[in-house]
Protein backbone atom coordinates (compact mmCIF):
# COMPACT_ATOMS: atom_id res chain seq x y z
CA UNK A 1 0.00 0.00 0.00
CA UNK A 2 1.28 3.43 -1.00
CA UNK A 3 0.27 6.20 1.37
CA UNK A 4 0.67 9.92 0.82
CA UNK A 5 0.38 12.13 3.89
CA UNK A 6 -0.18 15.82 3.20
CA UNK A 7 1.65 18.00 5.70
CA UNK A 8 0.89 21.61 6.40
CA UNK A 9 3.60 23.74 8.00
CA UNK A 10 1.81 25.84 10.63
CA UNK A 11 2.62 28.06 13.62
CA UNK A 12 2.85 26.15 16.89
CA UNK A 13 -0.47 26.16 18.74
CA UNK A 14 0.93 28.41 21.47
CA UNK A 15 2.13 31.09 19.02
CA UNK A 16 1.13 34.69 19.36
CA UNK A 17 -0.27 35.79 16.03
CA UNK A 18 0.90 39.08 14.53
CA UNK A 19 0.84 40.66 11.09
CA UNK A 20 3.13 42.95 9.12
CA UNK A 21 3.04 44.99 5.92
CA UNK A 22 -0.08 46.87 6.85
CA UNK A 23 -1.79 43.71 8.11
CA UNK A 24 -1.43 41.89 4.82
CA UNK A 25 1.25 39.35 5.80
CA UNK A 26 1.55 36.89 8.65
CA UNK A 27 4.54 37.83 10.81
CA UNK A 28 6.72 34.74 11.08
CA UNK A 29 9.19 36.54 13.35
CA UNK A 30 9.81 34.46 16.47
CA UNK A 31 7.20 31.89 15.45
CA UNK A 32 7.96 28.20 15.86
CA UNK A 33 6.55 26.07 13.05
CA UNK A 34 5.24 22.53 13.48
CA UNK A 35 3.47 19.78 11.58
CA UNK A 36 -0.21 20.75 11.57
CA UNK A 37 -1.68 18.72 14.47
CA UNK A 38 -4.50 17.22 12.37
CA UNK A 39 -1.86 16.06 9.87
CA UNK A 40 0.31 14.61 12.63
CA UNK A 41 -2.49 12.30 13.76
CA UNK A 42 -2.76 11.11 10.15
CA UNK A 43 0.99 10.71 9.78
CA UNK A 44 1.18 8.62 12.93
CA UNK A 45 -1.62 6.36 11.67
CA UNK A 46 0.24 6.04 8.35
CA UNK A 47 3.40 4.96 10.23
CA UNK A 48 1.27 2.32 11.97
CA UNK A 49 0.24 0.97 8.54
CA UNK A 50 3.91 1.01 7.55
CA UNK A 51 4.98 -0.97 10.61
CA UNK A 52 2.04 -3.37 10.77
CA UNK A 53 1.06 -3.78 7.12
CA UNK A 54 4.19 -2.92 5.17
CA UNK A 55 2.92 0.34 3.70
CA UNK A 56 5.24 2.87 2.10
CA UNK A 57 4.69 6.39 3.46
CA UNK A 58 5.48 9.54 1.50
CA UNK A 59 4.92 12.98 2.99
CA UNK A 60 4.25 16.05 0.87
CA UNK A 61 4.07 19.75 1.50
CA UNK A 62 3.38 22.72 -0.75
CA UNK A 63 5.73 25.46 0.36
CA UNK A 64 9.06 27.22 0.10
CA UNK A 65 12.46 25.93 1.32
CA UNK A 66 11.69 27.25 4.83
CA UNK A 67 9.18 24.39 5.27
CA UNK A 68 11.80 21.65 4.82
CA UNK A 69 12.54 21.25 8.56
CA UNK A 70 8.87 20.31 9.02
CA UNK A 71 9.18 17.65 6.29
CA UNK A 72 12.44 16.41 7.84
CA UNK A 73 10.61 16.06 11.14
CA UNK A 74 8.00 13.89 9.41
CA UNK A 75 10.85 11.79 7.98
CA UNK A 76 12.38 11.54 11.45
CA UNK A 77 9.06 10.28 12.79
CA UNK A 78 9.27 7.51 10.20
CA UNK A 79 8.02 8.52 6.74
CA UNK A 80 10.01 6.83 3.95
CA UNK A 81 10.37 9.80 1.65
CA UNK A 82 9.26 13.38 1.17
CA UNK A 83 8.14 15.66 -1.63
CA UNK A 84 8.11 19.43 -1.53
CA UNK A 85 6.15 21.28 -4.18
CA UNK A 86 8.17 24.43 -4.49
CA UNK A 87 5.49 27.10 -4.38
CA UNK A 88 4.06 29.66 -2.04
CA UNK A 89 0.57 28.32 -1.25
CA UNK A 90 -1.80 31.10 -2.30
CA UNK A 91 -5.09 29.46 -1.35
CA UNK A 92 -6.67 26.10 -0.55
CA UNK A 93 -7.63 25.41 -4.15
CA UNK A 94 -4.09 26.04 -5.36
CA UNK A 95 -2.74 23.60 -2.76
CA UNK A 96 -5.36 20.97 -3.63
CA UNK A 97 -4.52 21.32 -7.31
CA UNK A 98 -0.79 20.77 -6.65
CA UNK A 99 -1.48 17.77 -4.41
CA UNK A 100 -3.89 16.25 -6.93
CA UNK A 101 -1.09 16.42 -9.49
CA UNK A 102 1.35 14.68 -7.12
CA UNK A 103 -1.25 11.97 -6.47
CA UNK A 104 -1.96 11.43 -10.19
CA UNK A 105 1.74 10.93 -10.86
CA UNK A 106 2.44 8.84 -7.77
CA UNK A 107 0.08 5.89 -7.78
CA UNK A 108 -1.09 6.30 -4.17
CA UNK A 109 -3.78 4.08 -2.69
CA UNK A 110 -4.47 6.18 0.35
CA UNK A 111 -4.10 9.93 0.84
CA UNK A 112 -4.33 11.35 4.34
CA UNK A 113 -4.62 15.08 4.95
CA UNK A 114 -5.68 16.88 8.11
CA UNK A 115 -9.32 17.96 8.02
CA UNK A 116 -8.09 21.54 8.49
CA UNK A 117 -4.89 23.43 9.09
CA UNK A 118 -4.55 25.53 12.20
CA UNK A 119 -3.41 28.65 10.34
CA UNK A 120 -5.95 29.47 7.65
CA UNK A 121 -8.54 26.97 8.93
CA UNK A 122 -9.89 26.58 5.42
CA UNK A 123 -10.89 22.95 5.89
CA UNK A 124 -11.07 22.49 2.15
CA UNK A 125 -7.93 20.77 0.86
CA UNK A 126 -8.86 17.07 1.34
CA UNK A 127 -12.38 17.59 -0.07
CA UNK A 128 -11.07 19.53 -3.03
CA UNK A 129 -8.50 16.83 -3.84
CA UNK A 130 -11.34 14.28 -3.73
CA UNK A 131 -13.43 16.49 -5.99
CA UNK A 132 -10.58 16.97 -8.46
CA UNK A 133 -9.68 13.26 -8.63
CA UNK A 134 -13.07 11.66 -8.06
CA UNK A 135 -11.64 9.51 -5.25
CA UNK A 136 -13.73 8.19 -2.37
CA UNK A 137 -13.52 10.65 0.50
CA UNK A 138 -14.09 10.44 4.25
CA UNK A 139 -13.88 13.67 6.21
CA UNK A 140 -13.44 14.17 9.99
CA UNK A 141 -12.12 10.62 10.14
CA UNK A 142 -11.47 9.34 13.68
CA UNK A 143 -10.62 5.68 13.01
CA UNK A 144 -9.30 3.85 9.98
CA UNK A 145 -8.55 0.20 9.24
CA UNK A 146 -7.69 -1.34 5.88
CA UNK A 147 -7.73 -4.98 4.71
CA UNK A 148 -6.71 -5.41 1.09
CA UNK A 149 -8.72 -2.75 -0.72
CA UNK A 150 -11.49 -2.63 1.76
CA UNK A 151 -11.73 0.22 4.26
CA UNK A 152 -13.63 0.57 7.51
CA UNK A 153 -13.61 4.00 9.09
CA UNK A 154 -15.41 6.15 11.63
CA UNK A 155 -16.41 9.65 10.93
CA UNK A 156 -17.20 12.18 13.61
CA UNK A 157 -20.69 13.63 13.29
CA UNK A 158 -22.40 16.24 15.43
CA UNK A 159 -23.19 14.37 18.63
CA UNK A 160 -21.62 11.03 17.80
CA UNK A 161 -19.97 9.05 15.09
CA UNK A 162 -20.78 7.09 11.99
CA UNK A 163 -19.13 3.84 10.88
CA UNK A 164 -18.56 3.72 7.12
CA UNK A 165 -17.22 1.26 4.54
CA UNK A 166 -15.32 2.18 1.44
CA UNK A 167 -12.66 1.05 -1.02
CA UNK A 168 -9.20 2.24 -1.95
CA UNK A 169 -8.17 4.57 -3.49
CA UNK A 170 -9.38 6.89 -0.81
CA UNK A 171 -8.81 10.37 0.61
CA UNK A 172 -9.08 10.97 4.34
CA UNK A 173 -9.65 14.28 6.13
CA UNK A 174 -8.04 13.26 9.41
CA UNK A 175 -8.02 14.45 12.98
CA UNK A 176 -7.41 13.30 16.54
CA UNK A 177 -8.81 9.81 16.94
CA UNK A 178 -6.93 8.35 13.96
CA UNK A 179 -4.44 7.77 16.76
CA UNK A 180 -4.57 9.04 20.31
CA UNK A 181 -2.50 11.89 21.67
CA UNK A 182 -0.32 9.44 23.60
CA UNK A 183 0.54 7.59 20.36
CA UNK A 184 2.12 10.67 18.78
CA UNK A 185 5.86 10.25 18.41
CA UNK A 186 8.72 12.49 19.27
CA UNK A 187 11.56 11.80 16.82
CA UNK A 188 14.48 10.00 18.47
CA UNK A 189 18.15 10.57 17.64
CA UNK A 190 18.27 7.63 15.26
CA UNK A 191 15.19 8.89 13.44
CA UNK A 192 16.67 12.36 13.15
CA UNK A 193 19.97 10.96 11.79
CA UNK A 194 18.32 8.72 9.18
CA UNK A 195 15.96 11.53 8.16
CA UNK A 196 18.97 13.50 6.93
CA UNK A 197 19.70 10.93 4.23
CA UNK A 198 16.13 10.11 3.20
CA UNK A 199 15.02 11.33 -0.21
CA UNK A 200 13.38 14.75 -0.30
CA UNK A 201 12.31 15.48 -3.86
CA UNK A 202 11.61 19.05 -4.90
CA UNK A 203 9.15 19.48 -7.73
CA UNK A 204 7.94 22.61 -9.43
CA UNK A 205 4.24 23.55 -9.25
CA UNK A 206 1.80 23.04 -12.08
CA UNK A 207 0.01 26.11 -13.32
CA UNK A 208 -3.30 26.79 -11.71
CA UNK A 209 -4.79 29.98 -10.57
CA UNK A 210 -6.16 30.60 -7.11
CA UNK A 211 -9.85 31.12 -6.59
CA UNK A 212 -9.54 33.29 -3.50
CA UNK A 213 -7.12 35.94 -2.26
CA UNK A 214 -6.28 37.18 1.20
CA UNK A 215 -6.96 40.89 1.40
CA UNK A 216 -5.98 41.60 4.98
CA UNK A 217 -5.72 40.28 8.50
CA UNK A 218 -7.17 41.72 11.64
CA UNK A 219 -6.80 40.88 15.29
CA UNK A 220 -9.91 40.75 17.46
CA UNK A 221 -10.61 43.92 19.43
CA UNK A 222 -9.17 43.77 22.94
CA UNK A 223 -11.62 42.45 25.48
CA UNK A 224 -13.00 44.48 28.31
CA UNK A 225 -12.01 43.20 31.75
CA UNK A 226 -13.84 40.33 33.37
CA UNK A 227 -16.64 41.20 35.79
CA UNK A 228 -15.94 39.32 38.99
CA UNK A 229 -18.84 38.11 41.06
CA UNK A 230 -18.41 36.98 44.65
CA UNK A 231 -18.87 33.29 45.30
CA UNK A 232 -21.36 34.28 48.00
CA UNK A 233 -23.47 36.25 45.59
CA UNK A 234 -24.39 33.87 42.79
CA UNK A 235 -27.77 35.60 42.43
CA UNK A 236 -25.84 38.49 40.96
CA UNK A 237 -24.25 36.17 38.38
CA UNK A 238 -27.66 34.85 37.37
CA UNK A 239 -29.01 38.36 37.17
CA UNK A 240 -26.10 39.51 34.99
CA UNK A 241 -26.53 36.54 32.65
CA UNK A 242 -30.25 37.18 32.44
CA UNK A 243 -30.51 40.97 32.34
CA UNK A 244 -27.19 42.14 30.96
CA UNK A 245 -25.88 39.35 28.75
CA UNK A 246 -29.40 38.02 28.01
CA UNK A 247 -28.17 34.47 27.53
CA UNK A 248 -30.35 32.65 30.07
CA UNK B 1 -29.45 34.19 -10.05
CA UNK B 2 -31.14 33.25 -6.81
CA UNK B 3 -28.93 32.67 -3.78
CA UNK B 4 -28.95 28.99 -2.87
CA UNK B 5 -28.78 27.67 0.67
CA UNK B 6 -28.56 24.08 1.79
CA UNK B 7 -31.16 23.94 4.57
CA UNK B 8 -29.96 21.02 6.64
CA UNK B 9 -32.23 18.70 8.55
CA UNK B 10 -31.81 15.76 10.87
CA UNK B 11 -34.43 13.01 11.02
CA UNK B 12 -36.65 15.05 8.73
CA UNK B 13 -36.63 18.21 10.88
CA UNK B 14 -34.67 21.39 10.20
CA UNK B 15 -31.59 22.09 12.25
CA UNK B 16 -31.48 25.60 13.72
CA UNK B 17 -28.57 26.53 11.47
CA UNK B 18 -30.94 26.26 8.50
CA UNK B 19 -32.80 29.34 9.78
CA UNK B 20 -29.59 31.25 10.39
CA UNK B 21 -28.50 30.51 6.81
CA UNK B 22 -31.89 31.63 5.52
CA UNK B 23 -31.69 34.90 7.50
CA UNK B 24 -28.18 35.54 6.23
CA UNK B 25 -29.03 34.71 2.63
CA UNK B 26 -32.11 36.94 2.74
CA UNK B 27 -30.00 39.92 3.72
CA UNK B 28 -27.45 39.28 0.95
CA UNK B 29 -30.24 38.65 -1.58
CA UNK B 30 -31.91 41.97 -0.76
CA UNK B 31 -28.64 43.83 -1.29
CA UNK B 32 -28.13 42.02 -4.59
CA UNK B 33 -31.77 42.45 -5.64
CA UNK B 34 -32.40 38.74 -5.92
CA UNK B 35 -34.26 35.95 -4.11
CA UNK B 36 -33.38 33.02 -1.85
CA UNK B 37 -33.83 29.39 -2.85
CA UNK B 38 -33.28 26.54 -0.41
CA UNK B 39 -32.56 22.94 -1.21
CA UNK B 40 -33.75 20.38 1.34
CA UNK B 41 -33.00 16.67 1.41
CA UNK B 42 -35.62 14.38 2.92
CA UNK B 43 -37.10 17.11 5.10
CA UNK B 44 -40.74 16.42 6.05
CA UNK B 45 -42.22 19.88 6.46
CA UNK B 46 -40.43 22.76 4.75
CA UNK B 47 -42.99 25.49 5.49
CA UNK B 48 -40.97 26.91 8.39
CA UNK B 49 -38.52 28.39 5.87
CA UNK B 50 -41.15 31.00 5.00
CA UNK B 51 -40.56 32.58 8.44
CA UNK B 52 -37.01 33.48 7.48
CA UNK B 53 -37.35 34.98 4.03
CA UNK B 54 -36.88 31.96 1.75
CA UNK B 55 -38.73 32.45 -1.54
CA UNK B 56 -38.49 29.02 -3.05
CA UNK B 57 -37.61 25.54 -1.89
CA UNK B 58 -36.38 22.65 -4.01
CA UNK B 59 -37.46 19.54 -2.14
CA UNK B 60 -35.45 16.40 -2.71
CA UNK B 61 -37.15 13.28 -1.41
CA UNK B 62 -35.14 10.22 -2.24
CA UNK B 63 -34.86 7.11 -0.05
CA UNK B 64 -31.35 6.55 -1.47
CA UNK B 65 -30.31 9.70 0.38
CA UNK B 66 -31.69 8.55 3.72
CA UNK B 67 -28.17 8.22 5.14
CA UNK B 68 -25.71 11.05 4.68
CA UNK B 69 -23.65 10.45 1.54
CA UNK B 70 -21.37 13.39 0.88
CA UNK B 71 -20.83 12.89 -2.85
CA UNK B 72 -24.51 12.35 -3.60
CA UNK B 73 -25.59 15.30 -1.44
CA UNK B 74 -22.93 17.53 -3.01
CA UNK B 75 -24.14 16.41 -6.44
CA UNK B 76 -27.74 17.35 -5.57
CA UNK B 77 -26.65 20.79 -4.33
CA UNK B 78 -24.61 21.34 -7.48
CA UNK B 79 -27.57 20.50 -9.69
CA UNK B 80 -29.83 22.82 -7.69
CA UNK B 81 -27.27 25.63 -8.08
CA UNK B 82 -27.16 25.03 -11.84
CA UNK B 83 -30.94 24.92 -12.13
CA UNK B 84 -31.28 28.22 -10.26
CA UNK B 85 -28.24 29.71 -11.98
CA UNK B 86 -27.01 30.63 -8.49
CA UNK B 87 -23.86 32.70 -8.15
CA UNK B 88 -23.75 32.43 -4.37
CA UNK B 89 -24.19 29.10 -2.57
CA UNK B 90 -24.29 29.16 1.23
CA UNK B 91 -23.78 26.25 3.62
CA UNK B 92 -23.42 26.04 7.39
CA UNK B 93 -20.45 24.92 9.49
CA UNK B 94 -21.87 21.63 10.70
CA UNK B 95 -19.67 18.56 10.25
CA UNK B 96 -21.81 17.48 7.30
CA UNK B 97 -21.80 20.86 5.57
CA UNK B 98 -18.04 21.25 5.98
CA UNK B 99 -17.75 17.84 4.31
CA UNK B 100 -19.93 18.97 1.40
CA UNK B 101 -18.74 22.50 0.71
CA UNK B 102 -15.32 21.69 -0.88
CA UNK B 103 -16.95 19.06 -3.11
CA UNK B 104 -19.63 21.54 -4.20
CA UNK B 105 -17.05 24.23 -4.88
CA UNK B 106 -14.93 21.96 -7.08
CA UNK B 107 -17.93 20.77 -9.08
CA UNK B 108 -19.02 24.37 -9.75
CA UNK B 109 -15.46 25.67 -10.24
CA UNK B 110 -16.24 28.08 -7.46
CA UNK B 111 -14.01 29.74 -4.88
CA UNK B 112 -14.84 28.72 -1.34
CA UNK B 113 -14.55 30.61 1.95
CA UNK B 114 -15.22 28.78 5.21
CA UNK B 115 -15.79 30.03 8.78
CA UNK B 116 -17.37 33.20 7.46
CA UNK B 117 -18.44 35.62 10.17
CA UNK B 118 -20.80 38.41 9.24
CA UNK B 119 -22.23 39.67 5.97
CA UNK B 120 -19.99 40.17 2.92
CA UNK B 121 -17.95 43.33 3.41
CA UNK B 122 -18.16 44.10 -0.29
CA UNK B 123 -20.07 42.45 -3.11
CA UNK B 124 -17.90 43.59 -5.98
CA UNK B 125 -15.21 42.45 -5.56
CA UNK B 126 -16.76 39.84 -3.27
CA UNK B 127 -15.07 40.02 0.14
CA UNK B 128 -15.95 38.22 3.33
CA UNK B 129 -14.48 38.22 6.81
CA UNK B 130 -13.62 34.83 8.23
CA UNK B 131 -12.14 33.34 11.34
CA UNK B 132 -8.56 32.19 10.96
CA UNK B 133 -5.56 31.21 13.03
CA UNK B 134 -7.85 29.22 15.30
CA UNK B 135 -9.90 32.28 16.20
CA UNK B 136 -6.83 34.33 17.04
CA UNK B 137 -7.39 36.56 14.00
CA UNK B 138 -9.83 37.47 11.26
CA UNK B 139 -8.96 37.13 7.60
CA UNK B 140 -10.63 39.17 4.88
CA UNK B 141 -10.85 36.88 1.88
CA UNK B 142 -11.78 37.85 -1.65
CA UNK B 143 -13.44 35.20 -3.78
CA UNK B 144 -12.37 35.87 -7.34
CA UNK B 145 -14.52 33.35 -9.25
CA UNK B 146 -17.97 34.14 -10.73
CA UNK B 147 -19.57 31.50 -8.48
CA UNK B 148 -18.95 31.68 -4.75
CA UNK B 149 -19.41 29.07 -2.04
CA UNK B 150 -19.54 30.17 1.59
CA UNK B 151 -19.85 28.31 4.84
CA UNK B 152 -21.12 30.49 7.66
CA UNK B 153 -19.76 30.10 11.16
CA UNK B 154 -22.50 29.05 13.56
CA UNK B 155 -24.10 31.81 15.65
CA UNK B 156 -22.12 34.50 13.86
CA UNK B 157 -25.12 36.13 12.19
CA UNK B 158 -28.21 35.14 14.13
CA UNK B 159 -31.76 34.21 13.21
CA UNK B 160 -34.12 36.95 12.00
CA UNK B 161 -37.78 36.48 11.20
CA UNK B 162 -38.86 37.72 7.81
CA UNK B 163 -42.16 36.42 6.40
CA UNK B 164 -42.15 35.37 2.78
CA UNK B 165 -44.39 33.44 0.46
CA UNK B 166 -42.65 30.17 -0.14
CA UNK B 167 -42.96 28.34 -3.47
CA UNK B 168 -42.42 24.60 -3.00
CA UNK B 169 -41.11 22.50 -5.85
CA UNK B 170 -40.17 18.82 -5.98
CA UNK B 171 -36.67 18.35 -7.29
CA UNK B 172 -35.16 15.12 -8.57
CA UNK B 173 -31.47 15.51 -9.17
CA UNK B 174 -29.83 12.62 -10.99
CA UNK B 175 -27.73 10.63 -8.55
CA UNK B 176 -25.01 8.32 -9.88
CA UNK B 177 -24.07 4.93 -8.47
CA UNK B 178 -20.50 6.24 -8.19
CA UNK B 179 -21.77 8.75 -5.62
CA UNK B 180 -22.09 5.90 -3.14
CA UNK B 181 -18.43 4.92 -2.76
CA UNK B 182 -18.60 5.53 0.98
CA UNK B 183 -21.45 3.66 2.68
CA UNK B 184 -22.77 4.25 6.16
CA UNK B 185 -22.84 1.00 8.13
CA UNK B 186 -24.09 2.31 11.46
CA UNK B 187 -24.53 5.50 13.45
CA UNK B 188 -23.61 5.84 17.10
CA UNK B 189 -25.33 8.83 18.56
CA UNK B 190 -26.43 9.51 22.11
CA UNK B 191 -30.14 10.15 21.89
CA UNK B 192 -31.82 12.89 23.88
CA UNK B 193 -28.53 14.65 24.63
CA UNK B 194 -27.85 18.20 23.52
CA UNK B 195 -24.83 18.14 21.20
CA UNK B 196 -22.02 20.68 21.39
CA UNK B 197 -22.72 21.57 17.77
CA UNK B 198 -26.38 22.41 18.38
CA UNK B 199 -26.17 23.82 21.88
CA UNK B 200 -26.82 27.46 22.75
CA UNK B 201 -25.18 26.89 26.11
CA UNK B 202 -22.15 24.71 26.81
CA UNK B 203 -20.97 23.73 30.30
CA UNK B 204 -17.34 22.68 30.26
CA UNK B 205 -15.11 21.34 32.99
CA UNK B 206 -11.41 20.71 33.38
CA UNK B 207 -8.87 19.01 35.56
CA UNK B 208 -9.96 21.20 38.46
CA UNK B 209 -12.73 18.66 38.99
CA UNK B 210 -10.14 16.16 40.20
CA UNK B 211 -11.75 13.01 38.80
CA UNK B 212 -14.45 11.61 36.52
CA UNK B 213 -16.61 10.71 39.51
CA UNK B 214 -17.24 14.41 40.10
CA UNK B 215 -18.98 15.08 36.79
CA UNK B 216 -22.46 14.52 38.20
CA UNK B 217 -22.81 18.16 39.16
CA UNK B 218 -21.58 19.29 35.73
CA UNK B 219 -24.21 17.16 34.05
CA UNK B 220 -26.86 18.43 36.40
CA UNK B 221 -25.89 22.04 35.73
CA UNK B 222 -26.07 21.32 31.99
CA UNK B 223 -29.50 19.74 32.38
CA UNK B 224 -30.84 22.74 34.29
CA UNK B 225 -29.59 25.07 31.56
CA UNK B 226 -30.52 22.82 28.62
CA UNK B 227 -26.81 22.83 27.81
CA UNK B 228 -24.31 20.42 26.28
CA UNK B 229 -21.38 19.18 28.36
CA UNK B 230 -17.78 19.58 27.23
CA UNK B 231 -14.31 19.15 28.66
CA UNK B 232 -10.73 20.31 28.29
CA UNK B 233 -8.05 18.35 26.45
CA UNK B 234 -6.27 16.92 29.53
CA UNK B 235 -9.57 15.56 30.79
CA UNK B 236 -10.23 13.74 27.52
CA UNK B 237 -6.60 12.56 27.32
CA UNK B 238 -6.91 11.13 30.84
CA UNK B 239 -10.01 9.26 29.72
CA UNK B 240 -12.24 10.96 32.30
CA UNK B 241 -14.64 12.02 29.56
CA UNK B 242 -15.30 10.82 25.98
CA UNK B 243 -13.26 12.37 23.17
CA UNK B 244 -16.38 13.80 21.61
CA UNK B 245 -16.55 16.25 24.54
CA UNK B 246 -13.04 17.63 24.04
CA UNK B 247 -13.28 21.24 22.94
CA UNK B 248 -10.37 23.41 21.87
CA UNK B 249 -7.99 23.85 19.00
CA UNK B 250 -7.56 20.15 18.26
CA UNK B 251 -10.99 19.21 19.58
CA UNK B 252 -14.41 20.52 18.70
CA UNK B 253 -14.95 24.22 18.14
CA UNK B 254 -17.62 25.90 20.26
CA UNK B 255 -19.63 28.90 19.12
CA UNK B 256 -22.31 29.00 21.80
CA UNK B 257 -24.22 31.94 23.23
CA UNK B 258 -22.96 31.06 26.69
CA UNK B 259 -19.87 29.04 27.59
CA UNK B 260 -19.31 28.19 31.24
CA UNK B 261 -15.83 26.90 32.09
CA UNK B 262 -15.43 25.22 35.45
CA UNK B 263 -11.98 24.27 36.71
CA UNK B 264 -10.49 24.98 33.27
CA UNK B 265 -7.33 27.07 33.48
CA UNK B 266 -7.66 28.39 29.95
CA UNK B 267 -4.64 27.22 27.96
CA UNK B 268 -4.25 29.19 24.75
CA UNK B 269 -5.34 26.14 22.69
CA UNK B 270 -8.53 25.77 24.73
CA UNK B 271 -9.40 29.45 24.37
CA UNK B 272 -8.80 29.28 20.61
CA UNK B 273 -11.45 26.60 20.29
CA UNK B 274 -14.14 28.32 22.33
CA UNK B 275 -13.47 31.97 21.60
CA UNK B 276 -16.29 32.33 19.10
CA UNK B 277 -18.74 31.90 21.97
CA UNK B 278 -20.54 35.12 22.77
CA UNK B 279 -20.49 35.16 26.58
CA UNK B 280 -17.92 33.34 28.66
CA UNK B 281 -18.16 32.58 32.37
CA UNK B 282 -15.27 31.14 34.35
CA UNK B 283 -15.35 29.48 37.75
CA UNK B 284 -11.88 28.76 39.12
CA UNK B 285 -10.06 28.69 42.44
CA UNK B 286 -7.02 30.38 40.92
CA UNK B 287 -7.60 34.11 40.30
CA UNK B 288 -4.51 34.07 38.07
CA UNK B 289 -5.96 31.43 35.73
CA UNK B 290 -5.57 32.73 32.14
CA UNK B 291 -9.27 32.10 31.50
CA UNK B 292 -10.14 35.21 33.55
CA UNK B 293 -8.43 37.33 30.88
CA UNK B 294 -10.88 36.25 28.18
CA UNK B 295 -14.04 35.74 30.24
CA UNK B 296 -16.93 38.16 30.56
CA UNK B 297 -17.92 37.03 34.04
CA UNK B 298 -15.87 35.23 36.62
CA UNK B 299 -16.23 33.69 40.04
CA UNK B 300 -13.10 32.96 42.06
CA UNK B 301 -13.75 29.98 44.27
CA UNK B 302 -14.09 26.28 44.72
CA UNK B 303 -16.25 24.59 42.09
CA UNK B 304 -17.33 21.96 44.59
CA UNK B 305 -19.00 24.67 46.67
CA UNK B 306 -20.12 27.00 43.89
CA UNK B 307 -21.61 24.62 41.35
CA UNK B 308 -24.15 22.93 43.68
CA UNK B 309 -25.26 26.36 44.93
CA UNK B 310 -25.50 27.64 41.36
CA UNK B 311 -27.65 24.65 40.38
CA UNK B 312 -30.10 25.35 43.23
CA UNK B 313 -30.30 29.05 42.42
CA UNK B 314 -30.76 28.38 38.70
CA UNK B 315 -33.53 25.92 39.43
CA UNK B 316 -35.49 28.54 41.35
CA UNK B 317 -34.67 31.14 38.70
CA UNK B 318 -35.99 28.81 35.98
CA UNK B 319 -39.12 28.11 38.01
CA UNK B 320 -39.86 31.84 38.21
CA UNK B 321 -38.94 32.88 34.68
Amino acid sequence: MNILVCISHVPDTTSKINFTDNDTLFDTNGVQFVINPNDEFGLTRAIWFQEQQGANVTVVNVGGPETEPTLRKALAIGANEAIRVNANPTDGFFVAKQLAEVIKNGNYDLVIAGKESLDYNGGMVPGMIAGLLGFNFINSCVALTIEGNSVTASREIDGGKEIVNSQLPLIIGGQKGLVEEKDLRIPNMRGIMTARTKVLTIIEPVGGESKTATVKFEKPAPKSAVKLVSADNLDELISLLHNEAKVI
Amino acid sequence: MSILIYAESAEGKFKKVAFELASYAKNVAETLGTSVTAITINTNDVSELSNYGVDKVLKVNNPKLAGFTAKAYADAIKQAAQKENSQVIILSSTTDSLYLAPLVSISLEAGFASNVVGLPQKLSPFQVKRNGFSNKAFVTTEITTPIKVLSISKNSYGIFENKSSLAEEDFNPSIEETDFGVKVVSVEKASGKVTIADADIVVSAGRGLKGPENWGMIEELATVLGAATACSKPVSDLGWRPHGEHVGQTGKPVAANLYIAIGVSGAIQHIAGINSSKVKVVINTDPEAPFFKVADYGVVGDAFEIVPKLIEKLKSFKANN
